[in-house]
C-alpha cells in the first residue's frame, strides 16, 4: 500500500458509515430508553393531578353514597377495610408457609434434586396469571362454600403472595454468612435454634423487604378479587360475605358515567399507588448494598 | 447478587455446608429437630402441590365443556351465553394478537433500555437509577394502568388512530374507522406493562457477560454499537430471547388493564383498530355472573387453555434465562 492511502485511514479510523451508524445507533437507543421513562411519568402526573384534590378525609370514612345524589358524604372507608381484611388474611397464609419453604429450601436441601423442582415450581408459580389464580379460589372456595367471601379473595391473594415471600426470603438467607452457622452449631445449637436465633435474625431485614413487597403487590391485585370476594356497597360484614376491595372499586367506577365515581376511582388510586412506591423504593434503599457492584 | 457483605472474611463458602449435618443427634434437641426438619418438608411439597392442585382443580370444573365442545372449542367463533353455545376463538385470537403487538412494541424498547443502561454510554450513578424507574413500572398495579389507559391514553391515542386509518385504510390491519378503544392500544397498554420485564432480564444477562468479549471486541477497532450487535447479543441472545418470552407469558395473562381498553368485542377483526377480546377479559368480564353450569365450564375450559398457555411459555423461558446465566458464569 502507498503511503498516502495510509495517512487518512491513521487521521480518521472510521469510515463515514461506521460513524454515522454508531451515532445514529446511540440516538435512536436514547430515544427508545426515554420513550420507557414516558408512562411512568405520565401516569404518576396524572394520578396526582386528578386523585390528591379528592383526596379529603371524609372520602376515607364514609361509604360509598349512592349515585347521583349530592350533599351525602361520598367515600370508600369500606374498600379500605376489605383491602386491609383480605391482605391480613393473605398474610396469615402466605408469610409462615413462604418463610417455611424458603427456609427448607436454603437451610436444608443443599444439593438435593427437590430443592431444583421446589423453586422451579415457585418461578413458575410466580408466573401464572393472576386471573387464573382467581378462578381457582373460585372453583375452590366459592363454589364450595356457595357464595363470594373475603376468605376467598384472602385465599386467592395468598397465592399471589406466596412465590413472592419464598424467592425473597431464600435470597435473603442465601445472604448468611455460613461461618455464622457453623459457629451456632459449634455452641450447641440445635438445627431449629440456629435458624431461628441466628440465620432468620440476621437476615430480618431482607425478609422483612420481601414480605413488604409482597404484602404491596397483593393489595394492588384486581383480577384475583373480582369473581371471588365481589364487592360491597357496605361495610365489613363477615369473613363469608362478599366484601369491597380498593382495586375493584377503582375498576367498577373507572369505566363508571358518574364524573364523582371517576373521582373517588382517582382518589383510590393514589393511595394504592403511594403505598406500593413507598415500598418499592424503601426496599430499594434497604437492599442497595446488594447491588452496589453493579 | 451473589457478593456476600464481607467478602474478605468470607473463607467458609456454601458448599462446605453440603455433607455437613447440623442437625442435633442426641437429648431434646434431637426431638425438636427432627420435627422441624420434617414440618419444613412438608410445608415445601405442600407449595409444588399447590401448582398441581390448581390444575387438577380446573381441569376437572372444565370437564362438561371439555366433553360438550371438544376440541372444536378452539377454532369455534360462537359465544352465546342464552344458547349455551360456546367457542373460543375470539378470545384466542385476541389474546395472541394483543401480546404479539405488545412483544412487537416492547422487545426493541427493552433491548435499548438494556442496553443503555448496562453499557457504558451514561456515567455508572445515572444507570441504575433509570433502570429502577423502569422497572418500577411493573409494581403500578394493573387496574391503575388501565384507569390511565381509559382517561389518557385513548384520548391521545385517538388522533393518531383517525389517522392511521384516513392514510393507511388499504392496509388491511388498519381498515376500519376507530371508535376509542381497540386492539393496538391493548397492544400498547400491555408493551408498556411488559416493558420492565423485558428491560431488566436483558440487562441482568447483558452485565453477566464477562468483560473480557467487550474489550477483545473492542481492540480488534470495533464501535461500541458494532460490539453490541455482533459479540454481545449474539452472546446473550438465549436470555434475550428468555426474558421476550418471560415478557410474552405475562402479556397473555394480564387482565385488568386490557380489559379496561380493548373494547370487549366479540367479532374477529383483521384490523387493529377495531376493538377485541382476550380470554382474560372474557374471565373477568363474566365470571361473577355466570350461574350457569356449562357457562362456567366454558370459562374454566378458557382458563385451561390460558393457563396451559402461560405454563409452558414460562417455563421455556425459565430454562432459557437459566440456560444463558449458567453459561455467563463459567
Amino acid at each position: 500500500m502507498k503511503q498516502t492511502s495510509i495517512t487518512p485511514e491513521l487521521c480518521r479510523p472510521l469510515s463515514p458509515a461506521r460513524t454515522v451508524f454508531n451515532y445514529g445507533m446511540t440516538t435512536i437507543a436514547f430515544l427508545l430508553s426515554g420513550l420507557a421513562l414516558l408512562p411512568l411519568l405520565a401516569i404518576l402526573l396524572e394520578i396526582l393531578r386528578q386523585g390528591v384534590p379528592g383526596l379529603k378525609w371524609e372520602v376515607l370514612t364514609n361509604l360509598p353514597a349512592p349515585v347521583g345524589m349530592e350533599g351525602v358524604p361520598n367515600g370508600f372507608a369500606n374498600a379500605i377495610v376489605g383491602t386491609l381484611i383480605m391482605v391480613g388474611i393473605a398474610s396469615l397464609i402466605s408469610i409462615p408457609v413462604g418463610i417455611l419453604t424458603a427456609i427448607y429450601l436454603a437451610e436444608f436441601s443443599q444439593g438435593k434434586a427437590i430443592a431444583q423442582l421446589i423453586r422451579f415450581v415457585v418461578t413458575v408459580l410466580s408466573g401464572v396469571p393472576s386471573i387464573v389464580v382467581g378462578v381457582f379460589a373460585y372453583a375452590v372456595v366459592v363454589l364450595t362454600v356457595k357464595g363470594f367471601s373475603a376468605l376467598a379473595g384472602g385465599f386467592a391473594l395468598s397465592i399471589i403472595m406466596l412465590p413472592i415471600v419464598i424467592l425473597a426470603t431464600e435470597e435473603a438467607l442465601k445472604l448468611v454468612p455460613t461461618s455464622l452457622r457453623l459457629a451456632s452449631s459449634a455452641l450447641g445449637a440445635s438445627r431449629f435454634q440456629t435458624v431461628f436465633r441466628v440465620t432468620i435474625a440476621t437476615a430480618l431485614p431482607g425478609i422483612t423487604t420481601g414480605v413488604l413487597l409482597a404484602v404491596a403487590r397483593a393489595s394492588g391485585e384486581t383480577a384475583p378479587l373480582l369473581f371471588t370476594a365481589l364487592f360491597s356497597q357496605n361495610w365489613f360484614e363477615g369473613l363469608t360475605s362478599p366484601t369491597a376491595s380498593l382495586s375493584v372499586m377503582i375498576y367498577n367506577y373507572a369505566s363508571s358515567a358518574y364524573a364523582e365515581q371517576n373521582k373517588l376511582a382517582w382518589s383510590a388510586s393514589v393511595i394504592l399507588v403511594g403505598i406500593v412506591l413507598f415500598v418499592n423504593i424503601a426496599s430499594r434503599i434497604v437492599t442497595s448494598n446488594r447491588f452496589k457492584n453493579r | 447478587m451473589t457478593a456476600s457483605p464481607e467478602p474478605a472474611k468470607k473463607s467458609i463458602s456454601r458448599d462446605m455446608l453440603q455433607g455437613v449435618n447440623l442437625t442435633g443427634q442426641e437429648g431434646n434437641h434431637s426431638l425438636v429437630d427432627q420435627g422441624f426438619t420434617w414440618l419444613v418438608q412438608g410445608v415445601s411439597v405442600s407449595v409444588v402441590v399447590i401448582l398441581g392442585w390448581m390444575s387438577w382443580v380446573i381441569f376437572g370444573q372444565a370437564r362438561p365443556a371439555i366433553e360438550q365442545f371438544g376440541l372444536g372449542f378452539l377454532w369455534t367463533q360462537n359465544w352465546d351465553v342464552n344458547e349455551l353455545v360456546f367457542g373460543a376463538l375470539p378470545y384466542i385470537y385476541g389474546t395472541l394478537v394483543s401480546s404479539a403487538i405488545a412483544l412487537f412494541i416492547a422487545l426493541p424498547i427493552g433491548l435499548a433500555v438494556a442496553i443503555v443502561t448496562s453499557e457504558s454510554f451514561l456515567p455508572p450513578w445515572l444507570r441504575s437509577p433509570i433502570a429502577f424507574i423502569v422497572e418500577l413500572i411493573a409494581a403500578i398495579p394493573s387496574v391503575i394502568v388501565g384507569l390511565w389507559g381509559i382517561f389518557v391514553l385513548i384520548p391521545f391515542l385517538q388522533p393518531i388512530q383517525q389517522w392511521l386509518f384516513q392514510h393507511f385504510s388499504w392496509i388491511p390491519i388498519f381498515n376500519s374507522e376507530p371508535a376509542g378503544p381497540s386492539m393496538l392500544i391493548a397492544g400498547i397498554i400491555l408493551a408498556i406493562m411488559i416493558l420492565p420485564t423485558i428491560a431488566a432480564i436483558s440487562r441482568d444477562v447483558l452485565i453477566a457477560i464477562p468483560k473480557e468479549l467487550r474489550s477483545a471486541s473492542a481492540s480488534l477497532g470495533a464501535t461500541p454499537w458494532e460490539t453490541t450487535f455482533r459479540v454481545l447479543l449474539p452472546s446473550a441472545i438465549s436470555g434475550i430471547l428468555g426474558a421476550a418470552m418471560l415478557g410474552l407469558g405475562r402479556a397473555l395473562g394480564e387482565t385488568m388493564a386490557v380489559t379496561m381498553v380493548i373494547g370487549n368485542s366479540d367479532q374477529i377483526s383483521l384490523s387493529l383498530l377495531d376493538p377485541g377480546n382476550t380470554i382474560p377479559a372474557l374471565l373477568a368480564n363474566q365470571f361473577a355472573e355466570a350461574s350457569d353450569g356449562l357457562h362456567i365450564g366454558a370459562l374454566m375450559y378458557l382458563a385451561l387453555i390460558l393457563f396451559a398457555l402461560t405454563l409452558i411459555v414460562n417455563m421455556i423461558a425459565i430454562v432459557m434465562v437459566k440456560f444463558l446465566s449458567a453459561n455467563g458464569q463459567s
